[in-house]
């Protein structure tokens, strides 16, 4: 039994350094880009990882990120992005289109009450959600395909996280500033000045995160009436429980936490790193030709000792997300390429050729790092994998397509009544009951005939048709965008045994769209 | 107890037991559970005072918002009967022979029927309403009435019943038993000529001659009944006892007639008048001869 309280050996022992085979480990965080060529397919070598002891705290603080002000293309691309994507996002509610008047006039339009999703000239009724299911598997595979082609590039343009931290960046440097600025806004006490201009600044990420979940709610009611009840206090209360809910989130995770949400919370860039594979477009920093670094006097006095990284730090100070890609790639690199223009930027003021960092695989660095020909963009964009996902991609969109087009507005089911199954009448005929469900997804009243099929002799009537009409055909009208239920009842002579037949539901107008049920007739077995 | 000492990595005192040589930090709650803990216990205080809570002798406290499970069923029931009224109050004026023209009146009427069957009459007639031959109880379906099929008829059925004892205007028949009257080879002659009137046998003239001597008083001369007595059709091809010869026989020599409670007094006019309106839509309810197009004017009902 040993008692701790005695400690043996160990008790004095060091616990900041960790010794294995003879060698201190260290506690710094290893780079896993050397100045090698090899290093980059060093790093996915089975290995141990570095002894770290543990911190003191679990909890890592926010490091606040001030990225600076930056131009060129890929900002210029994200700028792009950003306008189309909330354009398309706060506008889509806003646009008409005309479905007569049984519908709704909204072009995009989600409504839960009634059941329907509308969407330009879709209609989908909630029996037909595979559809939407097939979108989502779209969406799926469509990230699969954008990520093994171009890696994270969901991540670093269109995600909303992205757009709207973006945003938000942008309105702190309106605000405050650039990087600097900010950085001692920061650090100063808490004057009155910095109040005010905190306060501001809040005031305008609350007014974004108002719009934003404003918004949403248009989706699901039309937009002008909901839009004048809302600000008239007339809206269902879940309109204001959702705007408020997004309002929170939307300044919490775009105005507050902003970086941490991909790195801790979101799941996605935690399967993109199983996607992606040596052939995949990674904003990459080219450490056989930046290191060792130095900087531009360093070389001149020196040459042919240092690389083309001058350590200006234009590329850590301009990422979203605060990290330092020369240190290869990371979970924190989302991926937009602003410290491509950084770096690209400080090349050409220098007077080196571009690309230090950039778009480029693993496998074309190996090949450039040897001296090799690096192929062109497209050439890394059509290979086997790539091409797979697109076909599978486009095959899904294919078939949704093909079901849409050829999906029938009109539709029949069938419900034989079991108690019950027949109904002996006094002249000796025998009777059955059936409740029909007429579909009609036009928007507009159709007229439609429902006829019994392959059962001699039978006459049929409903619950709003009586006996003296009773034919083996009979004309209903159905409202517009409805289900309509029939009880149907249908009659044959004395002496007709149990047999199979089929209702048949034709639209009298000009699409004559029909569906045909098979069911059943049944009869005493001893007449 | 007394060997509490602080772990050197993590700067933690532990509990001061130790299992072979395994010890046990004495890590404190995380704050906000202990402050969860702490709110849970202030909340319960509350909800003693508030909400019944602690079980007595026969009942437990009542809390001071006086709130139960059971007074909140009745404010739901009440609820729901408020919410019926209109329709129930709509349903006790209008009279029965001028609920077919107002088909959302009608429909709320089956409606309210269908539930009403459910609870007082799928015992006999069946969930399904075909009742069941064996046993005697007619089915509802068909087309076939003993006593008429139109809503005021079956109205009156539902209130008065069939044979019930203390009621002056229950429907009431009764059919003689033949116990002895004939020989065996009468007997058989009649049954073939009951048979014959629905076309199940070869009519003979024996038969017809004790049929019209015995039985045309009631069932008519060719079998078809009068509803005014009570007496069942004989010509159709629905047999409430049965068609078999042995059927028909026993019938004839020691008839079995059902009965129906009276649901006068033990259901509101209104849910009476619902139940009709259910049977009557079942598929086989009788139009009225002939409604007046004046409100005031009665309906002639079918006998």
């Amino acid at each position: 039994m040993s008692n701790p309280d005695t400690p043996k050996d160990g008790g004095g022992r060091d616990w900041s350094v960790v010794v294995e085979d003879g060698i201190a480990k260290s506690n710094k965080p290893v780079s896993s880009a050397v100045a090698e060529p090899e290093a980059a397919t060093r790093r996915h070598e089975p290995h141990e990882p570095p002894r770290e002891h543990l911190p003191a705290r679990l909890y890592e603080p926010r490091k606040a990120v001030h990225n600076k002000r930056i131009d060129g293309p890929f900002r210029r691309f994200k700028w792009l992005v950003m306008l189309v994507t909330l354009g398309i996002y706060y506008v889509t509610p806003w646009l008409r289109w005309d479905r007569g008047p049984y519908a709704p006039d909204q072009a995009v339009l989600v409504d839960l009450t009634n059941r329907r999703f509308y969407m330009f000239s879709i209609e989908i009724w909630p029996h037909e959600f595979y559809f939407v299911a097939g979108l989502l598997i779209m969406a799926g595979i469509g990230l699969f395909l954008v990520t093994s082609a171009v890696g994270r590039a969901w991540c670093g343009y269109a995600c909303p996280q992205t757009v709207w931290t973006d945003l938000f960046q942008h309105v702190d440097r309106f605000v405050d500033g650039d990087r600097n600025a900010r950085m001692r806004l920061d650090a100063a006490p808490w004057t009155w000045g910095k109040v005010a201009r905190r306060g501001f600044k809040w005031t305008i990420y609350a007014a974004i995160g108002l719009v934003t979940g404003g918004a949403w709610i248009l989706y699901f009611a039309d937009a002008p009436t909901l839009f004048r009840d809302f600000f008239a206090g007339e809206a269902a209360p879940v309109a204001y429980i959702t705007v408020a809910i997004l309002t929170l989130t939307t300044v919490t995770l775009g105005g507050f936490m902003r970086e941490q949400v991909c790195i801790y919370m979101c799941p996605w860039p935690r399967i993109q790193t199983a996607l992606m594979d040596e052939k995949s477009l990674l904003v990459t920093y080219k450490d056989w030709r930046g290191e060792p670094r130095g900087s531009v006097k360093k070389a001149q006095k020196n040459p042919g000792q240092f690389g083309d990284c001058i350590d200006c730090m234009q590329c850590v100070q301009v990422c979203p997300t605060g990290i330092d890609i020369r240190e290869g790639p990371q979970i924190g690199c989302i991926t937009c390429a602003l410290c491509i223009d950084a770096c690209d930027r400080v090349m050409q003021d220098i007077g080196r050729p571009r690309g230090l960092i950039d778009y480029a695989t693993l496998e074309d660095c190996e090949r450039e790092a040897a001296g090799g020909e690096v192929k062109p963009p497209w050439r890394t964009l059509l290979r086997p994998r790539t091409i797979a996902y697109f076909m599978i991609w486009a095959g899904i969109g294919g078939a949704l397509l093909f079901a849409l087009g050829n999906r029938t507005h009109t539709d029949l089911t069938v419900a034989p009544d079991r108690n019950p199954p027949f109904m002996l009448m006094s002249d000796g005929s025998v009777r059955n009951s059936y409740t029909l469900k007429l579909r009609n997804m036009e928007s507009r009243p159709r007229e439609m005939e429902i006829a019994v099929e392959g059962l001699p002799d039978a006459i049929m009537w409903t619950d709003t048709i009586g006996l003296d009409e009773a034919a083996a055909t009979q004309r209903v009208t159905v409202p517009a965008d409805q289900v309509r239920q029939v009880r149907a009842y249908v009659a044959v002579p004395a002496g007709a045994a149990s047999q199979e037949f089929s209702f048949r539901l034709t639209s009298l107008d000009t699409q004559r769209e029909t569906d045909t049920v098979a069911t059943r007739f049944d009869a005493p077995e001893n007449q | 107890m007394a060997n509490k000492r602080v772990d050197e990595p993590t700067g933690t005192e532990t509990v001061g037991h130790e299992w072979d040589g395994i010890e046990e930090l004495d890590t404190p709650l995380p704050r906000w559970w202990l402050w969860t803990f702490y709110l849970t216990i202030v909340f319960a205080i509350g909800y003693v005072i508030a909400y019944p809570a602690w079980p007595m002798i026969d009942r437990a406290t009542a809390g001071v918002l006086g709130w139960s499970s059971r007074g909140d069923l009745a404010e739901d029931m009440s609820a729901a009967e408020m919410a019926r009224s209109d329709v129930r109050e709509q349903l006790a004026r209008i009279p029965i022979e001028r609920l077919p023209e107002d088909s959302a009146l009608m429909q709320q009427a089956v409606a309210g029927g269908a539930a009403a069957f459910r609870v007082n009459c799928v015992q006999c007639h069946g969930s399904g309403a075909a009742g069941s031959q064996e046993l005697g109880y007619p089915n509802l379906n068909d087309d076939d009435w003993l006593w008429g099929g139109d809503l005021k008829a079956i109205e009156y059925t539902l209130v008065h019943g069939i044979r019930q004892a203390g009621d002056d205007e229950t429907r009431t028949s009764v059919m003689p038993p033949f116990e002895g009257a004939f020989d065996s080879a009468q007997l058989d002659a009649l049954t073939d000529h009951v048979l014959a009137l629905s076309g199940k046998a070869e009519p003979n003239a024996a038969g017809a001659q004790i049929y019209a001597d015995n039985c045309a008083a009631c069932h008519g001369v060719r079998g078809e009944g009068d509803r005014a007595q009570g007496a069942p059709r004989l010509n159709d091809a629905i047999w409430l006892r049965g068609s078999s010869r042995e059927a028909i026989k026993r019938q004839v020599l020691q008839p079995r007639m059902g009965m129906m409670p009276k649901w006068e007094g033990r259901l509101d006019p209104v849910t009476i008048k619902m139940l009709a309106a259910y049977v009557h839509s079942l598929g086989g309810g009788e139009d009225f001869l002939e409604v007046a197009e004046n409100p005031e004017v009665e309906v002639d009902e079918q006998p």
